[in-house]
């Protein structure tokens, strides 16, 4: 069934279709439509679940985690200081192994305060062990949701679905919502053998001495790196009940491209808009969107990265004095590569990105053998 | 009237031995009482605290029961999500227990915890008071009494002011349980657990459990001190129901000065006269106060 969507209520839909069992949330802009939807949807039956308006993000990933322990299905969703404010528990859900999905709304942190996008929110938090996958549009925002709780639940992993504020956020987009049987067929109810059971005599998180400590880590990372390939399957088991699928990396026009320029999320469409409209130009221009960001796809960023002879990062985040942040991972991941790497910061704060300044970016890789600085400021005044 | 005494009915041990406490540990023999209330249908939900230590490094536990080990601030949260859990497998008749220390609950849980009463959940939350942040090396919280030696109080009675009284503002979110509990008092914490569990809501029980390290007394004084608490009235043992009707659950036959109860302990050795005197002045003033409340 087709319906016109604000993103957030995408997110929503997702949500009640992958049938979440414990759903706890703390009202931030631009989040709150998402869980608002939600509790509409658990008061008018749609959606069998204990829905808890917790005081704080931070009680509201407490409640989260000890549900997931206790082996239920649970969902949260957040913003830029309610992510903050979460950050240690972000810690505990992903060192505990818990399959919790989480709604991240992009959204700039103060000071000042500022509701509009920016990416370093969840950025920030990429040491957390979560895994991240940004959406584009809001189809892939409920596509997504429902992949999450698959692939968390796989491979015992919490995962972040996240879009940028107001573009996707509070944006209407027609979204196809599929039917609730073509869900259940790819999301069976959660079983989880590690959870705790009453009667049970074992424990959740007890004290680890060095013994012990490093072991689960390294359990972490190899699990951690293998979600690439569990969710590749994942998206194409999801393609052949839907029809649709977005990959870790989306390349656009790349195969005899001389320039790539690397995004993730909503930028993800002008971007495109500009290569069209550069390649009409001659000029030959590709774009790679970036779904998964954790972990992070070195090999198929490789693969699509191959024919450019300059990469181009745009980034809507600020790690202060390094730059970028997908741009600081992107020069690690090719750290081999002699070939240069332009990382544009643009758009901080809810600051348009206009197709313009976006072309821009590529005639400044044009004209030049090397970049300017290791970080160009796009649409600043100072 | 419970007179202190021990006459719990024997029952299933669900704390076993090989426990990491120290000798004289209050909250070890409070979270034995405790649970030999509640029974095996229980799950346990521990912050950081002395417990998260007790209960025994990975790959141990001495509980007999699921233990979720939680954040520092998030006991009430994180038994909330418990909670929500087993409920909707269709496990309501599940026990959840919020086992927290004093600053796990007077201080850096205090946020969860109200917004936990206020929603009324259906948890019951322990907080075993020792005093201070004695996992950590014996720190000042809010419910470190007035006058009381820590390592971050070394001139002890500089810091003048009461102890936060955390029954009071628990029982003014109007939850349908609150009281006081003391391990000297077996019978008494062990029938408030059991009263506790027979309400639906949020159920909050402030167990005062003497920490031998921390308030510097030899650990096989340790009942004895606690036991002086209550018979001072420095601890007055007392419940209340739907925040209203607050009830006296032991009266001392002979009142014990406060002096007596701080005498016994090195940790209050740097608390001149006057103080004692004024502190005297505080319980007896508490103590007349809190029996109005309970013939209202």
């Amino acid at each position: 069934m087709k319906k016109v969507l604000m993103g957030n209520f995408a997110a929503s839909h997702g949500v009640r279709l992958s049938r979440a069992q414990v759903i706890s949330a703390y009202p931030i802009t631009p989040q709150t439509h998402v869980v608002e939807e939600l509790s509409a949807m658990v008061a008018r039956g749609d959606l069998n679940a204990k829905f808890i308006k917790v005081e704080s993000e931070h009680s509201a990933l407490a409640c989260c985690i000890a549900a997931s322990v206790m082996g239920a299905r649970a969902f949260t969703a957040t913003s830029s200081h309610g992510l903050l404010l979460m950050h240690e528990l972000l810690h505990w859900a992903a060192g505990g192994r818990l399959p919790i999905v989480m709604v991240a709304v992009n959204r700039a942190i103060a000071p000042g305060w500022n509701i509009w996008n920016e990416q370093t929110d969840t950025l920030s938090q990429r040491d957390t062990g979560w895994i991240q996958l940004y959406c584009a549009s809001n189809q892939e925002i409920l596509d997504t949701v429902i992949q999450a709780f698959k692939l968390a639940e796989l491979v015992k992993i919490p995962v972040m679905v996240i879009y940028d504020a107001f573009i996707l956020s509070h944006t209407y987009e027609p979204v196809d919502i599929p039917d609730q049987k073509v869900v259940d067929k790819f999301l069976p109810p959660i079983n989880n053998p590690e959870a705790l059971k009453v009667g049970e005599a074992r424990a959740f998180g007890s004290v680890t001495n060095p013994d012990f400590h490093m072991e689960f880590r390294l359990k972490l990372h190899d699990t951690y790196e293998r979600a690439m390939e569990k969710f590749s399957e994942i998206d194409a088991e999801y393609a052949k009940l839907t029809g649709r699928n977005y990959g870790i990396v989306e390349p656009y026009q790349c195969s005899d491209a001389e320039l790539i320029m690397v995004t993730a999320g909503s930028l993800a469409g002008p971007t495109r808009m500009v290569v069209d409209g550069l390649r009409a130009k001659g000029i030959k221009a590709g774009r790679v969107k970036l779904k998964m960001f954790r972990p992070f796809p070195v090999e198929a960023l490789k693969e699509a990265l191959k024919p450019a002879k300059k990469i181009l990062v745009l980034d809507r985040n600020l790690s202060p004095g390094t730059g970028g942040i997908f741009a600081q991972e992107l020069r690690v991941a090719l750290k081999e590569d002699k070939r240069p790497v332009w990382g544009f910061v643009a758009g901080l704060g809810g600051r348009d990105i206009t197709p313009e300044l976006i072309e821009s970016m590529f005639f400044d890789a044009l004209g030049a053998e090397v970049p300017v600085s290791n970080t160009i400021f796009k649409g600043v005044r100072l | 009237m419970i007179e202190p005494t021990y006459t719990i009915e024997e029952s299933e041990e669900l704390v076993h031995p090989g426990h990491l406490a120290c000798q004289g540990c209050g909250a070890t023999i409070a979270m034995r009482y405790v649970l030999k209330a509640l029974g095996k249908k229980t799950v346990v939900v521990i912050p950081a605290c002395c417990w998260s230590i007790i209960v025994g490094l990975f790959p141990s536990s001495c509980l007999d029961v699921p233990l979720i080990h939680t954040a520092f601030e998030t006991a009430a949260a994180a038994a909330t999500g418990a909670r929500a859990a087993l409920d909707v497998q269709g496990q309501e008749d599940v026990n959840v227990l919020a086992w927290a220390g004093d600053g796990g609950t007077f201080d850096i849980g205090f946020q969860a915890l109200s917004g936990a009463a206020e929603r009324n959940e259906n948890i019951i939350y322990c907080c075993y008071d020792n005093e201070a942040y004695m996992n950590t090396g014996i720190q000042r919280s809010s419910a470190t009494p007035v006058g009381a030696w820590t390592t971050t109080t070394p001139q002890g009675g500089l810091e003048d002011r009461p102890k936060k009284d955390i029954v009071r503002i628990m029982a003014a979110h109007n939850v349908p349980y609150t009281a006081t509990a003391n391990v000297a008092f077996p019978d008494d914490l062990y029938q408030k657990i059991k009263k506790a569990a027979s309400y639906k809501g949020m159920k909050f029980i402030h167990i005062l459990s003497p920490c031998p390290t921390g308030w510097r007394i030899p650990s096989s004084e340790s009942i004895e001190v606690a036991r002086l608490a209550t018979l001072s009235n420095v601890f007055p043992l007392y419940e209340v129901i739907n925040g209203s009707k607050w009830r006296v659950t032991y009266i001392p036959q002979k009142k014990v000065p406060v002096e007596k109860y701080l005498e016994a302990q090195a940790r209050f050795r740097l608390m001149g006269e006057e103080e004692k005197k004024r502190i005297q002045k505080n319980v007896d003033e508490y103590w007349k106060e809190l029996l109005k409340r309970a013939k209202r």
